[in-house]
Formats: structure tokens, C-alpha cells, sequence
């Protein structure tokens, strides 16, 4: 069970319960793939719905669509996957001991993030403009207005809680980005990195489906 | 299963002692008193619920409303339906036995999430505590199964503090079992291969994933609820637009699920009890390990059998008829290796035999009359009767608690580091099984009679079998004070408990009663499998 602990930053983060740093660092993996396990049936249980009412109402569901500015979904996907990308270098600059590029990378996809988000709360602010708020101040003229406000019940819903799993997201970019440049992570210790771009991917991801089913999908019309 | 460690000597501190105080309890990181925490909190919620049943069996006594009105009787089995679910039979044997054990018996000094594992306390009171408040502000009459577009557009009570209160425990049950699962795989001691380990591991490795992938469901599911309930836009509810079958596919799909998180640690209980009191290995291990893993995964496939009567299409009730026979097997095939465990075992009767035994012959019975309502003619003929009511607190009430009960006394000496007192134990054994059979039994036949569920009031000629019943419940309820008396009792008075007083094996046994903060004085290598009685023979002092 002994293994040498070659970094001080391994010395410093390994918790009492673990025998090795290896361990530790397959626990914190495994964790998060689990907890993404979690994630996917979450936004499953909605994505369901969300089919089985579009199968339900075709036309108010296009309607529906039909509203959402492409332009900007699109704007939004770039940016959430460019935010990725940061992602992903910020993890290999860690790996290969480029802490400096890593911490800046780290603040890039924060950016990024926030970004998007400010995007996001354009469009809301749209939808509110045009008294497309379910439940509270729904009014159009299309034939299928039932259905539709359906389809802005999930679409809030949906984006709503995509919109807090960013806002998460970026809060804890942030905070390991300062743990970073604290010198928390190494070449050899930065499985907490590892883990919070897993969780920034999974969450990259669910809004690529979201932006199939809420932008693309009501095009044609 | 190893070489027996070193027992510390007397003065050394164990869990209970290493760290006095409120603070140290609150703030601990110890699975141990995590799973005391637990063990106190579940209890609580239990005799809450118990007060509700109580309540509802003295309603039931004669045939008008009498005692209480028929709004407060919805009331009354809506609260105990979601105390006893939410709050005590899913956390009960997972949150509390699990979360002491499973680390334990691994060989690990803790679970691989220490803070997780107090978090999800603190979550799981969170939720309770918004739970009881909404009950204590009016409280919820729709049933604990909150069917749509009775708890979003009629209902007059507070189904959304209930459903948040619910909503909240659900993360404490995903991180115990994010957590359970996680230590599983990464934190077994050397030589601790997977078929080594106790059948205890491998049933809450299979509850671990139900709690992690059904709870998700159940959490959207009632966040939509909640949605249609405030903004009234039709989700669920036909008269906005919304479809009320599509929330009983979404809610069964956790709630059938969760039935087995209730008794599939119950079986894990029952899997040690039956070895370590017949003094043999268990018949069969793989196979009662694989039944496990199974329950858990055709536990997905078969909810739709609580809605044959919700019009879904034949096809798919034939389906899930055919998938809820299936998903019986494993369950049996359990049911038999125990027997044949017990068959020419050296067998004592203390407390946690009675209790397994009892568990062994009420699940069956719960079992087997699953099979009845699993047939798609039966069901039709006593859906929502008390029939379904006695089936499934055969399983939840005659299995998963008459399980944590044995379990409790089997491993008090562990928790204690005190022997219970043995006679009144027995006695409790003894009161709680005829209680729990003359109380759910009659139910049965009042079920296959007519007599539906969830009603304060009922027509004359049922009312010998409800007066049997709730005689039944008041011996239940009786039964169920003497331990919660004795137990506390002897955590003061009762004899110092050996580090392995029923000759058992299982590395919990290995360390002192009560254990040390880091469970093992040294880390224990494996040699051998579980419940290898006949390999430890000398080690253990058996004849």
C-alpha cells in the first residue's frame, strides 16, 4: 500500500481515508462519472417529456420553435464549445506543468461562460418582450397557442436549469482558477481539474441537445 | 476471512469516545457516528409515521368517520405514506447499518467521502424538516404517490412544501449512494477481490445504483409538479393540456425502483444473519450476489405494472406483467439459498435469527402475492384495495423493518460496545411478527372482499377484519417500543460486548467493540472468502 510521494503538492492534498495518491485520484474520477451518471437521468426525465409532447403536438411545438433566433443559439454554441476547448487546454497545461497558461485558460472559460449566460438573458429578455412568459403572460396569435405554451414550459425549464448548472460551473472555474494560481495543482496532483472540466463538458453537451430540440428542430417553418 | 488483528487495549478511544461534545458529533466526518446520526434521525421519523398508522387504525375501528374527519384521514395516510417512505424505509438500513458497515467490512478506514456522507445528513434533515413543516401548517391529502391533476389543480394543501421537502432528500439519498459505490470499487482492502466480499456489499452496491440513477427521475418529476402546480400550465394535467398518464410512467419509474432500495438492504442484512447463525457459508454466493445486481437492473423494467388500470395499452401491460415474474426470480432464488443455508447449520436462536426467519417467511408471503398482482386478471380485480396495501407492507414493513431490526441487534454489540439483554429481546421479536401478521393479514382478505384503500369510511360487514387489524397494530406498535426501550437502556447498563461475541466472521468483527476512529489498527489483508465458517473454525472457537 505504501507508494513514494514525490510532489508536495500530493503530501498536501491526500486525505486521511485514502492509502495512495492513485487512489485518491481514481476515487475522485469515478465520483464524477457517477455523479454525471445522476445528471444525465435528471435532464433525461425531460428530455422524455419534451418528446413525448412534441410527438403530441407537432405544430405547436414548430410554432414554438419558429420564435427561437438561430443567430444567437448558434452565437451560444460556439461560445459554450470554444469554452470547452479552454477547458481541455487548461487541463493539459496543468498536466505538463504550465501552471501560468493554466490559470489564465481557466479564466478564459469563465469568461466564456459568462458570455454565454449574458446571451441566454438577451433572449429571456426577448421572450418577455414578447409576453411569452407561461403561466404569467402568454399571448400569441398562432392557432396552437396550448401547445405552444407547452413548449415554452420546457424551453424555460430546460435552459433554466442548464442556465444553473453554468452558473456553477463557472463559479467553481473561478475558484479553482485562484487555486491554481495559489500553486494547489501540479503535474503530478490536479485531479480536481480533471474532474471540474468532466462536469464543464457534461454540461457543454446537454446544451448542444438543447439546442437541437429547441432551435433547430422548428427551422423548416 | 483473515488473520485476526491485535484488539487494542481497553483505555485506547474508540469512535464514541474520541472527541466528546455536541461539536464533535455535528461536525464529525466519522462514518460511524454519520450512521448514529442517521440511526436517531430515522428513528424519529419512524414513530412519526407510526403515530399517523396508529391514528388511521383507531379511525378504522368503526365503519362511519367518526374519529377523525374523512379530510384529516387523507391527511393521515398521505403523512404516513411520505414520513415512512422518504424519511425512514429508504434511508433506514443504507443510511444507518450501510454507512457503518460497508467501510468496515471492507477493510477501508472510511467511506471514500467522508464530508459527502455528512453533507448528505444534513441534506436529508433539510428535507425533513421542510416536510414536517408543511405538514405542521396543514399537511397534504393526495397520497404519497401525488397523482396529477388531483395534487396541481384540486388539491388544497401544501403539495409543494411536501414535494420540496422530498425533492431535498433525494440529493442526501444520491450522494450516499455516489458515495457507497465509489467505495466499492476504490477503498477495499488488499486482497478484498469482489467475490470475497460479504453479500451485505454486493446488495448495497445494487442498491447504490438505484439511488443514484432513479432518484434523478423522481426529482424532475416532482419539479415539474411543482411547476404546473404555481404557474398552472399543463404538464400533467389533461384540463391544460398536459398528460396525467405520463406523470404515473415518471413517477413509477423511481417509485417501483425504490421499493427494492428498501428491501434489497434488508436482503443484504438477512444474507448475514442467516450465515452467521447457522454457522456455514452461505449456499450459492454468486448467485444470491448476481440476484442482487439483477433485482436492481429488471427493477427498472417493470413499473408499469402500477398502472394496468391507467389505461396504457395492452401490449405494455402484458410486457410488464411478463418482466414483474421475472424480476421474482432473483428474489426467489435468494429466498432459497438462505433455507438451504440454514439446512444442517449449527443454528441458534438469538434475536437477529428470530427476526431473519420472520423476515425470510413475510417476504415470502409479500412476495408471492406480488405474483398475484403481477397477473394482469387479478391485478384489475384489486387494484387500490387493501389487498395491494397488505402485499406491499409485507414486503416494506415484514421485510425491510423486521431486516433493520435484526440487523440492529446483531450488530448493537459493534455499535455499543454493549450486549442487548436477550429474553425481552426475543419477546420483541416474538410481538413484532404477530403483531405485524395479525395486522396486515386480515387486510388481505378485506382487499380480495372489496374493501378499497384510502377510505375513512366503509360499509358494516368489514368491520370485524379492520377491528382485528388494528388490534394488531396497537401489539405492532408495542412491539416496536421494546427495543427502542431495551436498546437504550443497555447502551448504559448493558454487559461490555466481546470484539466478537456471536463467532462470526466479517472483518467488523475483527476490531474492538466498539471500534476505533479508524476502524483497523492496521490495515487487514484478506486471505479468504466470505463466511469461510469452516477455514476459521479454530480462529472463531467453534465445535
Amino acid at each position: 500500500m505504501s507508494s513514494a510521494l514525490s510532489s508536495t503538492a500530493q503530501k498536501l492534498m491526500l486525505r486521511e481515508q485514502y492509502g495512495t495518491p492513485e487512489q485518491q485520484r481514481e476515487t475522485v474520477t469515478l465520483g464524477m462519472w457517477i455523479f454525471l451518471a445522476t445528471e444525465v437521468m435528471f435532464f433525461g426525465g425531460l428530455f422524455m417529456a419534451f418528446a413525448v409532447y412534441r410527438m403530441r403536438f407537432p405544430q405547436g411545438f414548430d410554432e414554438g420553435s419558429a420564435d427561437m433566433s438561430i443567430v444567437l443559439g448558434s452565437i451560444n454554441t460556439a461560445v459554450l464549445i470554444a469554452s470547452s476547448f479552454a477547458m481541455a487546454l487548461a487541463i493539459h497545461s496543468a498536466a505538463t506543468g504550465k501552471q501560468y497558461r493554466s490559470v489564465w485558460l481557466l479564466l478564459t472559460t469563465a469568461f466564456l461562460g459568462v458570455a454565454f449566460l449574458a446571451i441566454k438573458f438577451t433572449e429571456y429578455y426577448q421572450h418577455y418582450e414578447a409576453h411569452k412568459v407561461p403561466g404569467i403572460w402568454f399571448e400569441t396569435s398562432k392557432p396552437e397557442a396550448g401547445a405552444m405554451q407547452l413548449f415554452y414550459v420546457f424551453y424555460f425549464a430546460m435552459t433554466g436549469l442548464h442556465a444553473l448548472h453554468m452558473t456553477i460551473g463557472i463559479t467553481l472555474v473561478i475558484i479553482y482558477a485562484l487555486r491554481a494560481a495559489a500553486g494547489s495543482f501540479d503535474s503530478e496532483y490536479h485531479t480536481p481539474l480533471e474532474a471540474l472540466g468532466l462536469y464543464w463538458h457534461f454540461v457543454d453537451i446537454v446544451w448542444v441537445f438543447l439546442f437541437a430540440i429547441f432551435y433547430i428542430s422548428g427551422l423548416h417553418t | 476471512m483473515s488473520t485476526l488483528v491485535k484488539i487494542p487495549a481497553a483505555e485506547t478511544p474508540n469512535y464514541l469516545t474520541e472527541g466528546r461534545g455536541i461539536r464533535s458529533w455535528l461536525l464529525t466526518t466519522d462514518h460511524k457516528r454519520i450512521a448514529l446520526l442517521y440511526l436517531a434521525s430515522v428513528t424519529v421519523f419512524f414513530f412519526i409515521g407510526g403515530i399517523f398508522a396508529l391514528l388511521m387504525r383507531l379511525e378504522l375501528v368503526t365503519p362511519a368517520s367518526d374519529l377523525v374527519s374523512p379530510h384529516t384521514y387523507n391527511e393521515l395516510f398521505s403523512m404516513h405514506g411520505i414520513i415512512m417512505v422518504w424519511f425512514f424505509l429508504i434511508p433506514s438500513i443504507p443510511n444507518t447499518l450501510g454507512n457503518f458497515l460497508i467501510p468496515m467490512m471492507i477493510g477501508a478506514k472510511d467511506l471514500a467521502y467522508p464530508k459527502i456522507n455528512l453533507a448528505s445528513w444534513y441534506v436529508f434533515m433539510l428535507g425533513g424538516t421542510i416536510t414536517l413543516y408543511s405538514m405542521f401548517r396543514g399537511g397534504v391529502d393526495t397520497g404519497w404517490t401525488f397523482y396529477t391533476p388531483f395534487s396541481t389543480i384540486y388539491s388544497n394543501t401544501y403539495v409543494v412544501g411536501a414535494a420540496l421537502g422530498i425533492f431535498v432528500s433525494g440529493f442526501a439519498s444520491i450522494m450516499t449512494g455516489l458515495n457507497f459505490i465509489v467505495t466499492i470499487h476504490n477503498m477495499r482492502a488488499p486482497g478484498m477481490t469482489w467475490f470475497r466480499l460479504p453479500l451485505f456489499i454486493w446488495s448495497h452496491y445494487a442498491t447504490s445504483i438505484i439511488f443514484v440513477l432513479a432518484t434523478p427521475v423522481l426529482a424532475v418529476t416532482l419539479l415539474m409538479v411543482a411547476v404546473e402546480r404555481i404557474f398552472q400550465v399543463g404538464i400533467f394535467s389533461s384540463e391544460l393540456g398536459g398528460d396525467p398518464v405520463l406523470f404515473q410512467h415518471m413517477f413509477w419509474f423511481y417509485s417501483h425502483p425504490a421499493v427494492y432500495i428498501m428491501v434489497l438492504p434488508g436482503m443484504a442484512v438477512v444474507s448475514e444473519l442467516v450465515a452467521a447463525f447457522s454457522r456455514k457459508t452461505i449456499f450459492g454466493y454468486t448467485f444470491v450476489a448476481f440476484a442482487s445486481v439483477s433485482i436492481a437492473v429488471i427493477g427498472f423494467l417493470v413499473w408499469g405494472h402500477h398502472m394496468f388500470v391507467a389505461g396504457t395499452s395492452i401490449y405494455a401491460a402484458m410486457y410488464f406483467s411478463l418482466l414483474s415474474y421475472v424480476v421474482a426470480v432473483p428474489s426467489a432464488i435468494k429466498v432459497f439459498n438462505w433455507t438451504a443455508t440454514v439446512y444442517k447449520g449449527s443454528i441458534s436462536w438469538d434475536t437477529p435469527m428470530l427476526y431473519a426467519i420472520g423476515f425470510i417467511g413475510l417476504f415470502t408471503i409479500g412476495g408471492m402475492t406480488g405474483l398475484f398482482l403481477a397477473a394482469l386478471g387479478i391485478d384489475v380485480h384489486v387494484t387500490d384495495t387493501y389487498f395491494v396495501v397488505a402485499h406491499f407492507h409485507y414486503i416494506m414493513v415484514g421485510g425491510t423493518i423486521m431486516a433493520f431490526l435484526g440487523g440492529i441487534h446483531y450488530w448493537w454489540p459493534k455499535i455499543s460496545g454493549r450486549m442487548y439483554p436477550e429474553g425481552i429481546s426475543k419477546l420483541s421479536a416474538l410481538t413484532v411478527f404477530l403483531g405485524f401478521n395479525l395486522t396486515f393479514f386480515p387486510q388481505f382478505v378485506l382487499g380480495y372482499l372489496g374493501m378499497p384503500r384510502r377510505y375513512a369510511a366503509y360499509p358494516p360487514e368489514f368491520q370485524s377484519l379492520h377491528v382485528l387489524s388494528t388490534a394488531g397494530a396497537t401489539i405492532l406498535g408495542a412491539g416496536y417500543l421494546m427495543p427502542l426501550i431495551y436498546l437504550f437502556w443497555s447502551w448504559h447498563y448493558g454487559p461490555p460486548a466481546p470484539p466478537n461475541p456471536w463467532r462470526a466472521t466479517g472483518l467488523e468483527w475483527q476490531t474492538s467493540s466498539p471500534p476505533p476512529k479508524q476502524n483497523f489498527e492496521i490495515t487487514p489483508v484478506v486471505t479468504r472468502k466470505a463466511y469461510d465458517y469452516e477455514g476459521m473454525k479454530d480462529e472463531l472457537g467453534l465445535v
